[in-house]
């Protein structure tokens, strides 16, 4: 802790804790970890914001995304060009939201962003059938692939025109009772 | 920010003599602008970066902006309407943009020739200045427009003549600001247009919180607002403090990206437990055990508090140390120990009143920090969906537990998404499957028969063995069986009839979170059981004791009385040499002994706990991985295989400990020290077994809401070690010569002494008022009529609850009929496309991002604009995004000023005094009004 201030300045840190749901030491930790992941690429001096970004390649290897199936799509979804690499900026957004403090509202979005694999601002059967594919390692049939993602649709898709728009995403999700004990990453 | 910038054009505008004739706009131009607006949008990468660096610089520009901005502030200031003058204001201004775009699109000059040409006048440096702000402008062009007339009036606003609606309005648009800061982390915006706009906020404030107050109590306003920021500060810095006091956090997190949320729910117990357990060690230590050793009287001066000649040979041998005889009987770790003077030391502490009312809040604390967290884990779980629409689209998207980060875990969660899919196809294609169902049910039916007959046979065997050991007792020379046999038994039945009942319950094939519930419901049975068995045997023996007690307290006095007789009678000088007091005859102390016994239990069920884990666990595991390579079949994935984490035995052992806590407190002070031992262990001690011996379960399941099972399970048990507590100190008579209340004839009446002697008259009065049935028997009837209507009103609640429900189904049915254009103008919506937008080389500053969404929805179908237009005026958010780009004067930071110098795309014709967009006065709504003025 001795250190911290010639990481971020105070202003810094206050300012990120006004925007995420991170304490001082929790932002240092992400930090930590920003660095450790390419401790020559990253600076340790983050007063002056340099303009880094890590590779999807090294975020996700992280042993909090290793395992997940969607990590590329939630890399992707966090970094600004849209292509998975993040600056540290980016980096601290990602478990800001996936953090146990954000609001269902704001996980939605994200959420909905992340199984939107296409961004086409549309959750579309395609879209589907690779969440599900993802999920269950592909060992379902194509008719069963076929049938849940027909059964979803039939379930979530308010407006009719067979595919998930954000509100229908979101009216479905609010009502999920795992939706907030599952989609959070604890850092 | 807007302010600064456009007065400076205008000024630059007015300077150059630029003739401002309206309508001759068309909409084409206004198109190209957007267009040249988005461009200048991808522009500048790099920039941002940079902004803290720059920030110097930019305050001195700021500065010179000032001054411009004056000379034109001068010439607005002098209209007498204000309305008007916005609306003027905010023409002109749109006027001066078209001109120069109009004009800039038919002429192709460069950068330098259009400063030169529009501003003559100025000295060099400020005409740079203004260039580097104009470019800048041209990419805010749209907010500007938005706000124009917001800065127009503060613009004024910045003059000593505030007219108190533009007071108000200010006031309000920093309570916006403000609440914009406060809730930034909820906004689905990138990091750094968060970071920005919450800079731009943040100087916002800063600069107008003191123009508020201006006049009146201007002093005060600003302290206040110095006060506040303060307070915000350091209710920060406590929570970084109190979230850095919470122990373990990472040791948790490591279990539970092992072995999903279930078992780390586990240990969130056991944390929680501790915490509730140091605060009534503090409680029981800072008041009574720390007084009686500080300033009661010392060992040995007190019959109570020697050891009694005939145990003082051994009392030091740890054989009878260990089973809490000899000295530790005769400590302040018991009850007995306590003598009932009323007031001990200098401080006149009245220890026996402080042991009883310490007692009860223990219970007191525990009841309310139960309820307590009970009810918030309620709260939180408040929107659990009932309604089974959605169960495949749940089990799509949100059945992954994203804090898994173990590979085996993921293989096995994995393999239960699978199976759980295959189960509810199966489900959907055929619901129901008659010829199952009945050798279910048969099965189900048997499972129960047998552990009832399991529960039974423990508790007849605890009684057995309960009363055995009251004869045991009786006989000289037990051995070390003998004397441990209860204790023996009840860990051996804690130990075996668990993993028995989980066998039966395979049996009954349920899903792993309900078969938990069952589990646990059946543990805790056997438990209480166990638990209730020993406690009537106790009372047996207690009142055995109680017996006893009659014919010792006659002896007792005879002894003393004969003792001071024959002194008196050897010499009248003389004073008689005092009885030892470890020769005083002594009766047996029941409380003491019911403390040992509590004592003892604990301690045994640490033991057997620690060992079942060594043995159970890690030498299996041991065994397991080890001689597998040397046996003839495959011992991992074979027969003994390594051990799963047992939740449900876990959270009960924990559960009964606590009980066993609760109860015995009252009469072992100590044991709570004890416990809080045992927790700090068993939290490292099973964080390591965990990790080291055992494997994730089969069915990774969630423990969604187990939590407030846990909290149920502890309640009941607090509530039932309530009870013979409350009996024995309601209805019992103390022991005669040990502990803090002897003497008395219940252990309450201290209080009536207390209140006697130290309370004036009238409070012991009106406490025997209070205390007379006639009150108490109203008010509790009251609390009962209470919780019938508060039950009613909740049920009228739920009522209407569900009656919404269902209206809001039928609306949805019928919207998903009839809805099928409608565009979303809500405006998370329209974050979420900015979200969605796949960002083009972006690093923008967030303003742009912004700036070109809004023009991309403006510009893409002409049906949408109005009711674009509605949601911006009208909405909070919208009309929160309006007033973070209201005008302070060094606002604009985010922008160096060295980007017009860079202008990066080559392919643009002039990046200098970019196009600033349709005009917002015209085509759409009427967005000329500041933005609260449509409200």
């Amino acid at each position: 802790m001795g250190n911290k201030q010639t990481i971020f300045t105070d202003e810094q840190l206050d300012a990120y804790q006004d925007c995420t749901f991170f304490t001082r030491k929790e932002i240092l930790r992400l930090h930590g970890r920003y660095y450790e992941m390419a401790p020559n690429v990253v600076p340790m001096d983050y007063t002056k914001d340099p303009d880094v970004k890590l590779p999807m390649q090294l975020i996700i290897n992280m042993p909090e995304l290793k395992e997940n199936p969607f990590k590329e799509r939630i890399v992707e979804s966090f970094s600004e060009d849209g292509e998975g690499s993040l600056s540290f900026n980016d980096f601290v957004d990602m478990f800001s939201v996936l953090s146990e403090m954000a609001p269902r509202e704001l996980k939605a979005i994200y959420a909905f962003k992340i199984y939107d694999f296409n961004t086409d601002n549309f959750i579309c059967k395609a879209d589907l059938e690779k969440t599900l594919n993802k999920l269950t390692r592909e060992e379902l049939t194509a008719e069963e692939i076929t049938l849940v993602c027909e059964k979803v649709i039939e379930e979530a898709d308010m407006d009719g025109d067979g595919k998930l728009g954000f509100a229908d995403f979101e009216n479905m999700i609010s009502k999920a009772p795992d939706f907030l004990s599952t989609f959070h990453i604890r850092i | 920010m807007g302010k600064k910038k456009k007065s400076a054009l205008q000024v630059i505008l007015e300077d150059a003599g630029i003739e401002f004739d309206g309508e001759v706009e068309t909409d084409t131009e206004s198109e190209e602008d957007e267009v040249k607006d988005k461009k200048t949008n991808k522009q500048p990468p790099r920039e941002t970066g940079k902004t803290s660096r720059l920030q110097s610089k930019r305050q001195e520009k700021d500065k010179e902006d000032k001054e411009d901005k004056e000379d034109k502030e001068e010439d607005e200031s002098k209209e007498e309407d204000n309305g008007s003058q916005q609306n003027r204001a905010c023409r002109r201004k749109n006027y001066q943009r078209r001109n120069r775009d109009g004009k800039k699109a038919r002429e192709e000059e460069s950068q330098k020739k259009d400063r030169g040409k529009t501003a003559p006048t100025k000295d060099q440096k400020d005409s740079e200045n203004k260039e580097k702000k104009t470019t800048k402008r041209g990419k805010e062009g749209k907010k500007d427009r938005k706000n124009s007339t917001s800065s127009a009036s503060s613009n004024s606003s910045d003059e000593e003549s505030l007219s108190e609606e533009e007071l108000a309005m200010l006031k309000e648009q920093v309570e916006q600001k403000k609440k914009l800061i406060s809730t930034m982390r909820n906004k689905p915006w990138r990091m750094v247009k968060k970071l920005s706009v919450l800079r731009e906020a943040q100087d916002f404030v800063e600069k107008f919180e003191g123009a508020l107050g201006k006049g009146k109590g201007k002093k005060l306003y600003a302290y206040k607002m110095m006060m506040a920021k303060k307070w915000v500060k350091f209710k920060r810095d406590f929570e970084n403090f109190k979230t850095q006091c919470i122990p373990w956090e990472m040791k948790i997190k490591e279990v539970e990206s092992h072995f999903g949320s279930s078992v780390a729910s586990y240990f969130i117990f056991l944390r929680w437990m501790y915490g509730v357990n140091l605060v009534l060690f503090a409680l029981i230590f800072g008041l009574v055990i720390i007084p009686e050793v500080l300033m009661g009287m010392p060992y040995g001066s007190l019959p109570r508090k020697t050891v009694p000649r005939a145990e003082q040979e051994t009392a030091m041998d740890f054989s009878v140390l260990w089973d809490f005889e000899g000295y530790i009987k005769y400590s302040a770790l018991f009850y007995g120990y306590y003598n009932n003077q009323r007031t001990i030391g200098w401080l006149k502490y009245r220890l026996p009143m402080a042991y009883f009312t310490v007692g009860i809040s223990v219970f007191g604390y525990s009841l309310m920090v139960v309820i307590r967290s009970m009810a918030r884990n309620a709260n939180e779980s408040t929107a659990d969906g009932d309604d089974n629409n959605f169960i495949f689209s749940w089990k799509m998207f949100t059945s992954w537990d994203y804090l898994i980060g173990n590979p085996e875990t993921a293989d096995n969660k994995f393999a239960s998404i699978t199976t759980s899919f295959k189960e509810s196809i199966v489900d959907e294609q055929e619901s129901n499957k008659d010829e199952n169902i009945h050798l279910r049910r048969f099965l189900r039916v048997l499972a129960n028969v047998l552990i009832i007959c399991c529960l039974c046979g423990s508790g007849y065997l605890i009684y057995f063995v309960v009363k055995r050991s009251q004869t045991f007792s009786k006989m000289q020379n037990v051995g070390w069986y003998e004397r441990n046999e209860v204790e023996i038994v009840m860990s051996l039945l804690g130990m075996f009839c668990p993993p028995l009942f989980e066998t039966i319950a395979a049996l009954e094939n349920y899903h792993p979170r309900i078969g938990l519930k069952w589990q646990l419901g059946r543990i805790f049975a056997l438990f209480l059981g166990n638990l209730y068995t020993f406690l009537l045997a106790l009372m047996d023996d207690v009142n055995e004791k109680l017996a006893e007690e009659d014919v010792v307290k006659n002896i007792t006095h005879w002894t003393l009385l004969g003792h001071h007789n024959s002194s008196a009678g050897n010499a009248s000088a003389v004073t008689p040499p005092p009885l030892d007091p470890a020769d005083v005859p002594r009766g047996p102390c029941w409380e003491t002994t019911v403390g040992i016994e509590f004592v003892r239990l604990t301690v045994s069920d640490i033991l057997v706990t620690y060992i079942t884990i060594l043995v159970g666990d890690f030498i299996r595991a041991c065994f397991v991985r080890f001689v597998n390579y040397c046996w003839c079949w495959d011992l991992e994935a074979g027969f003994p295989s390594y051990a799963e984490f047992d939740i449900s035995g876990n959270v009960l052992g924990l559960v009964f400990n606590q009980g066993m806590i609760w109860m015995g407190s009252f009469y072992a002070p100590g044991l709570v020290g004890i416990n809080v031992l045992r927790l700090l262990t068993s939290m490292y001690f099973q964080c390591w077994a965990v990790m080291s011996s055992n494997v994730p379960h089969a069915r990774v399941f969630k423990a969604s809401k187990s939590n407030n099972f846990y909290m149920g399970l502890l309640l009941l048990i607090l509530f039932l070690s309530l009870l013979p507590v409350a009996y024995t100190i309601m209805s019992l008579p103390p022991s005669f010569d040990c502990g803090p209340f002897s003497g008395k004839k219940r252990m309450y009446d201290v209080i009536q002494e207390t209140i006697e002697l130290d309370f004036p008259l009238f409070v012991a009065k009106i406490f025997s008022y209070v205390a007379n049935p006639g009150l108490i028997i109203p008010a509790i009837l009251l609390m009962v009529l209470t919780i019938y209507y508060l039950n009613a009103v909740s049920k009228a609640y739920q009522r209407a609850n569900a009656e919404l429900k269902k209206k809001m189904q039928m609306q949805r049915e019928e919207e998903k009929n009839k809805r099928n254009n409608k565009a979303s103008t809500n405006p998370m919506l329209q974050d979420l496309e900015d979200l969605l937008t796949p960002s083009t080389k972006t690093e923008s500053p967030p303003k742009q991002a912004e700036d070109k969404k809004t023009e991309s929805l403006n510009g893409s179908s002409p049906v949408r604009k109005p009711g674009r237009g509605e949601v911006l005026a009208g909405s909070p958010m919208a009309s929160g995004r309006g007033a973070a780009f209201t005008p302070p004067s060094q606002a604009f930071v985010t922008q160096p000023r060295t980007l017009g110098v860079r202008a990066p795309y080559p392919g643009q014709p002039r990046p200098w005094g970019h196009p600033l967009g349709p005009v917002p006065g015209r085509g759409r709504g009427q967005p000329c009004y500041p933005p609260w003025a449509a409200r």
